[in-house]
């Protein structure tokens, strides 16, 4: 029976109580998403425990709302960059020569334009859906995915067991993702846990400059822009999802370096 | 005042250990050991890797490197015990009266400063000697030493001279504070055999000269009978035998010596020539972007179920003749013929029966099998891949092929981290042979293992060969190995063959210049060889 410490206990508790909320939402939130129930900014008493917002939402109902939609968001942007990062990566690293010079430049050209800005730009000329909005976020979020698969399989690439795999006669697919994704999986996954972070922190901004996540529907990072004008009056409705964002991107990290440890304990694996 | 310089009493040597998921744990890596050098004397330590041989030389620095801690006995030098002279004593001790010889010169020397001052710093830290007098006791070392230009060699930088200088200038670094003591550990097995030689010699010559004692460490036991007074024989931390180097390489007593001296043991007879299955002819090949041929019209012939030999020192182009038979280097001349047809000069345009033919082992077994597949995973894919076996008979297949190998049950659902090096290489022999082929590469197999663990491989593949009647293309730097399992030899210089025949045509006289040089340096398990072959080389030298 393998023993999880504490921090990572901490970590995987508030991790799954947030996706819990996110996931069953609409069973679990009080109120609907955009239904007004009081007075603006009501303080926090048993019918509202978190209060109400700007026009007099349910705070609480909100920000489970939100929540599912920055974490379905973070969440599908990740697995996007993850697939997109990584395969191209892969392909990069066991191919070499002009492929791999084509795919490097490309992303040396994305990351040289600041990724919020890029995403700025393209947003602003866009339909903001929450799919264009995933897609965005998922590309401009590949290239760090591409450059971290790259140089990790281009290490591996060179090691005897992927050239006998070669001369065996071997196709590209397996020897990706047979040899290589294998070892290559521990520092995927911790970046992995980075990176949703880096997600939710995206969107969230987003939200907050207005061209992520519309209203009325609810997200995080909408949710402190709405209410940002109660700090003045000294109601912390803006401050609750930041609360939210730090303690979901501080859990997840926990859990990532705990995931880090074991996976690099493993039967004598690359570290 | 006695003559003895360093005793080593009841030696107690302990790590801690951290294995996964359970609490650390103390484990003895040294115990019980004793051992006394006297002044101007050599005492070599010699075992396989593991077996405490270099903890036990650092001892005597009272160091322990990477969290390994001296927790009991004494270590006498000069008469006090360095274990109790706490760290200022060290300071003092270390560099001055004891200095130490790496393995590894390359990675020891500093890139960015020239080697007089690496060679003179320790002697100046201490105020032995002045900037000037400590330049010139290097100079007069150098000579001693051999180098070539001692007045101007330590105005070089590392890189800028050979690997067998820089093991010397670091011998002239070690000798430089005329210390009491100096520990070689390993200091020449890095070299290619004819380098070795000579660095051998001039450490011997060094050590007479200056009358220092000596610690030398080494796995070689050929090596060290030409340096030592006396040897200890070391085996997982323990003391073996330990005696004068007459007794240990004429009469050993114990039955581990036993076996390391009579290691080169395995004898195999010469086959006459058959039918060739692969032939090498005229190939040229040069790496890409470069302008230079790393192989220059390369001709031989391999005999079904025989071994052919291909021989040279690191950078004689053996390993690229291995990379254009496989097909990762085509070659920008010549051909590869197997079984009468040509072959494809590029691997992705083979076919995968010519793959299967064609099997290689490598040199280190570690970095030959994907650390995250069981070792049923790994002997099974060739069987699935070229024979489409699977489940229970993939299964069966896999377990025959480690009986073939003589590692039994147990095994199938191990990660290769589980197994020693020896059971490592093993492994990777069941992966060639499931694939049924008709020649197998053997890159160095067994020179990164111990040599009673290297005798192991080589009788196996031999008792191989002669079941499945498969060919072996095996190439090495060790002429010891070659002697004992090849058929026909090809001597490899500078990427041309410059001797090819049968084995008792090219290991007989009259021979070439390279291969007399390489067939000489070779050290031979018996006393004043290295003297009888130097003296040798003078006379030829002084004869011409």
């Amino acid at each position: 029976m393998m023993r999880i410490p504490f921090a990572a206990m901490l970590g995987l508790f508030f991790t799954g109580v947030y996706f819990f909320m996110a996931i069953f939402a609409g069973w679990i939130a009080p109120y609907g998403m955009a239904e007004v129930v009081g007075d603006s900014w009501e303080p926090w008493s048993w019918a509202h425990p978190l209060g109400t917002d700007s026009i007099g939402r349910d705070l609480l109902s909100r920000m489970i709302w939100g929540g599912q939609t920055t974490i379905f968001v973070a969440t599908m942007g990740t697995i996007l960059s993850f697939t997109l990062g990584s395969v191209l990566g892969f392909i990069a690293a066991v191919r070499g020569g002009w492929i791999d010079q084509l795919l490097s430049r490309l992303v040396d050209l994305m990351m040289s334009i600041p990724s919020l800005i890029s995403a700025l730009v393209v947003l602003s000329v866009m339909p903001v859906t929450l799919p264009i909005l995933i897609i965005v976020m998922g590309v401009l979020d590949a290239t760090r995915v591409f450059r971290l698969s790259r140089a990790v399989a281009v290490d591996i690439t060179v090691m005897d067991y992927v050239e006998a795999a070669r001369l065996r006669g071997e196709k590209q697919l397996w020897i990706i993702f047979r040899e290589i994704l294998p070892n290559a999986l521990s520092p995927l996954i911790a970046e992995m846990g980075l990176r949703f972070i880096f997600m939710v922190l995206f969107i969230s901004t987003l939200s907050f400059l207005g061209l992520g996540v519309q209203p009325p529907m609810a997200d995080w990072g909408g949710i402190v822009k709405e209410n940002k004008d109660a700090i003045v009056y000294g109601v912390p409705a803006a401050l609750v999802p930041a609360f939210a964002i730090a303690s979901l991107a501080i859990s997840v990290n926990l859990v990532a370096d705990w995931v880090l440890n074991r996976t690099t304990s493993l039967k004598g694996g690359r570290g | 005042m006695s003559d003895v310089l360093l005793e080593v009493k009841d030696l107690k040597i302990e790590a801690t250990a951290y294995p996964p998921g359970e609490p650390p744990q103390d484990i003895t890596i040294v115990e019980g050991v004793s051992f006394a050098v006297d002044k101007g004397k050599v005492l070599g330590l010699i075992g396989e890797s593991g077996a405490g041989k270099s903890t036990i030389g650092l001892s005597a620095m009272a160091y322990g490197r990477g969290g390994v801690r001296i927790t009991g006995g004494e270590v006498m030098v000069n008469g006090r015990d360095i274990l109790q002279i706490g760290s200022a004593g060290l300071r003092g001790l270390r560099g001055k009266e004891v200095t130490y010889v790496a393995q590894s010169a390359a990675a020891a020397f500093n890139p960015a400063k020239k080697l007089m001052e690496q060679v003179i710093e320790a002697t100046l830290h201490h105020k032995l000697m002045t900037k000037e007098e400590a330049e010139a006791r290097a100079i007069s070392l150098f000579d001693q030493l051999g180098l070539p230009k001692p007045e101007t060699i330590g105005n070089r930088y590392p890189h800028q001279v050979s690997g067998g200088q820089l093991q010397r200038v670091m011998t002239a670094m070690a000798l430089c504070p005329k210390p009491d003591l100096v520990i070689f550990d390993e200091p020449t097995t890095a070299l290619d055999v004819t380098t070795q030689i000579d660095v051998l010699a001039a450490i011997k010559k060094a050590i007479r000269d200056t009358g220092v004692s000596a610690l030398y460490i080494t796995h070689d036991l050929a090596v060290v009978a030409q340096i030592a007074d006396d040897i200890m024989v070391l085996q997982s931390g323990q003391m073996v035998e330990y005696g004068t180097t007459d007794h240990i390489i004429n009469s050993p007593t114990e039955e581990y010596t036993q076996a390391l001296v009579s290691v080169r043991s395995v004898k195999h007879v010469e086959q006459t020539s058959g039918a060739p299955v692969l032939s090498v002819n005229g190939i040229t090949a040069r790496y890409k972007g470069t302008k230079f041929d790393v192989l220059k019209d390369v001709t031989v012939d391999l005999p079904e179920g025989q071994t052919l030999a291909i021989v040279g020192e690191s950078g004689s182009g053996k390993s690229t003749l291995a990379r254009v038979i496989t097909g990762l280097l085509p070659p920008s001349d010549g051909e590869i013929l197997f079984d009468g047809r040509t072959l494809a000069p590029d691997f992705e345009k083979r076919t995968r029966d010519d793959l299967r033919e064609i099997q290689m082992i490598y040199q280190m077994a570690d970095t030959a099998m994907n650390p995250r597949q069981t070792i049923g995973t790994i002997i099974g894919r060739p069987l699935e891949f070229y024979f489409g076996l699977r489940g229970a008979e993939k299964r069966k297949r896999v377990q025959e092929l480690l009986d073939d190998i003589e590692m039994g049950e147990g095994f199938i659902d191990r990660y290769p981290a589980e197994l020693s090096g020896g059971q490592k290489q093993r492994v990777c022999i069941a992966r060639a042979l499931a694939a049924k082929p008709r020649m197998i590469i053997c890159d160095e197999v067994t020179s990164a293992l111990d040599p009673l663990v290297a005798a192991g491989i080589l009788k196996l593949l031999l008792n191989l060969q002669k079941r499945e009647n498969v060919a072996y293309l095996f190439i090495t730097h060790d002429l010891a190995t070659v002697r004992a399992i090849a058929d026909s030899i090809a001597v490899m210089y500078q990427g041309r063959v410059v001797r090819y025949g049968n084995k008792t045509e090219v290991l007989s006289p009259p021979f070439d210049d390279y291969t007399d040089l390489l067939l000489s340096s070779v050290p031979e398990m018996e006393l004043g060889w290295l003297e009888r072959t130097i003296a040798n080389r003078k006379m030829e030298a002084a004869g011409n």
